[in-house]
């Protein structure tokens, strides 16, 4: 009878991302074939093929890439923000900066990782790294 | 062999519409065979004669399938690849080889949709697809599906480049211009950037008026061998060169939001046609938002890179100026019902007819026709000339 090794048996890249989530993680890939760091979770590194992905913790911090103001009515929820962040590791990632008024937010701000709690689960949003408030 | 063997091979030669607008109670299988039994009239050939058959829903997950039951086809080449709104465009190098290879003889390229119109609930759509192709790594943070995307490539060409909301506004301008010389045209009330401007923003920095119209529609084209198309009643549109080129699919992973996959299509589809951006006559281009069509004359070769912006706002783009673009309104004015790909073709073929009344420009014998899809995710070139061309 043929019997899992530990690869097959782990949970998949996708669940185990948001298991990372729910248990206050926020852990990216890392590959140990090229050592580039891969976003989103994967189960073969994007630059190079290799299936060598480890979890590691990100520094947390990034760069706003792109924002955009969705407008949507009041009595819906009202406007909110989505951006593209890069992370410091060099993968991006879209998301939405939170703890600053939403026409404050702008290309190149620096932003700091944080996990909140969604609709369907843990997501990660960020807020303005310390000196960047504005 | 290499594409450029393909050069030519293969002509358009006949083309159809039907319920451009609103389609009047008809569903969208109706209104795609009707503009397909008048791309096949068009070409003076009867139903019975299509052996091959491209097509495409975002949908229905067999709809080759559904295509070759309503017309009655046996065909013996299908192509259902879907891509989003550029599938019409990048339909044509596998037809192509299809063609040239002899597999079959006549093939047929339609789309329809009645998304204006339909009765299903456009929020029920939204929430079925979420389950069907999640997207768990956007989706929470809830974009419009596809505006916000499209907004996010805008806002940071305007940081990189300077470009400008008014700069953006001129496309929807110029292209409410040639709407405005199109009776077949959705939009066709005069348009001003200042309207533009005014417009309800949906997803900054883009307007309602920055973003395509949804309408019903469907078109249809016919492509056969070119020794064939010599004999048949229509001046033929010769395919002289078509590349599809993909780099992602989320906006998230795209490499660079202000670089498309265009600036690789448009290389392979020049290479093979053997033409450059200064030999082009007229081009139709994917507007499905007005940062569209700024980042597609970038990446095609009609101005520097981050230049468009300043390039549009003296109204080149629009009738009478120095490069004729979307010179049937395009999707922010004439139609666009989902995916928009064919009609540009359609538009294409009839500038090189010489049949397009008030809006025809002089001299058309070399047309690109460059097609978008999903998030700037999909781009496909095709260069379509007159038989001056070959």
């Amino acid at each position: 009878m043929a019997t899992m090794n530990a690869e097959q048996s782990a949970p998949g890249a996708q669940r185990a991302y948001f298991t990372h989530l729910a248990e206050g993680r926020f852990l990216i890939q890392r590959c140990g074939a090229c050592d580039r760091h891969v976003f989103y979770p994967r189960v073969l590194c994007v630059h190079c093929g290799s299936p060598r992905l480890d979890w590691v913790a990100p520094a947390g911090t990034g760069t706003v890439y792109s924002t955009s103001i969705v407008r949507r009515k009041a009595e819906d929820g009202g406007d909110y923000n989505v951006a593209l962040v890069d992370l410091d590791e060099g993968v991006r990632m879209m998301s939405r900066i939170e703890g600053v008024a939403l026409d404050r937010i702008a290309i190149g701000m620096r932003v700091r990782a944080r996990i909140a709690a969604g609709d369907e689960g843990p997501v990660v949003v960020f807020d303005p790294a310390r000196g960047d408030e504005r | 062999m290499s594409p450029a063997d393909l050069r030519g091979a293969v002509a358009i030669v006949g083309v159809g519409q039907a319920g451009c607008g609103e389609a009047r109670g008809r569903t969208e299988m109706e209104i795609l065979a009707e503009a397909s039994r008048l791309a096949v009239a068009d070409a003076g050939l009867t139903m019975d004669q299509i052996d091959g058959l491209a097509t495409a829903s975002s949908s229905s997950a067999m709809w080759g399938l559904s295509v070759v039951e309503y017309l009655g086809l046996r065909p013996r080449f299908v192509d259902s690849t879907m891509i989003g709104g550029s599938s019409f465009v990048a339909h044509m190098m596998p037809a192509m080889l299809a063609l040239a290879s002899g597999q079959c003889d006549a093939v047929l390229v339609c789309y329809g949709s009645t998304q204006r119109t339909a009765t299903i609930n456009r929020a029920a759509i939204k929430r079925a697809r979420r389950q069907l192709e999640p997207h768990p790594y956007e989706d929470p943070y809830e974009p419009l599906p596809p505006l916000t995307s499209y907004a996010l490539a805008a806002a940071r060409h305007m940081h990189q480049y300077g470009t400008t909301r008014e700069q953006l506004a001129h496309v929807a301008v110029a292209a409410r211009q040639w709407a405005r010389l199109n009776p077949e045209a959705f939009m066709r009330d005069p348009l001003t950037v200042a309207d533009v401007l005014a417009s309800r923003m949906v997803s900054d920095p883009l307007t309602v008026r920055d973003s395509c119209l949804v309408t019903d529609g469907a078109g249809a084209y016919v492509m056969v061998r070119a020794d064939r198309a010599r004999d048949l009643p229509r001046e033929p549109a010769y395919v002289l060169g078509n590349a599809t080129a993909i780099w992602h699919k989320q906006i998230s992973a795209m490499p660079d939001l202000t670089v498309t996959a265009a600036a690789e299509s448009g290389r392979r589809a020049y290479e093979m046609a053997g033409v450059g951006p200064a030999d082009i006559d007229v081009l139709e281009l994917y507007d499905a938002f007005t940062i569209n069509t700024l980042l597609f004359l970038e990446d095609l070769g009609f101005c520097p890179k981050g230049e468009a912006g300043r390039f549009v706002e003296g109204g080149a783009i629009a009738p009478g100026g120095s490069l004729p673009v979307n010179t049937n309104g395009g999707g922010l004015s004439c139609v666009h019902p989902g995916m928009y790909g064919v009609f540009i073709t359609i538009e294409a073929v009839r500038q090189l007819r010489g049949a397009c009344g008030e809006r025809q420009v002089d001299g058309a014998h070399l047309a690109l026709v460059h097609g978008n899809g999903g998030t700037l995710s999909s781009q496909s070139t095709a260069i379509l000339g007159t038989r001056e061309t070959l």
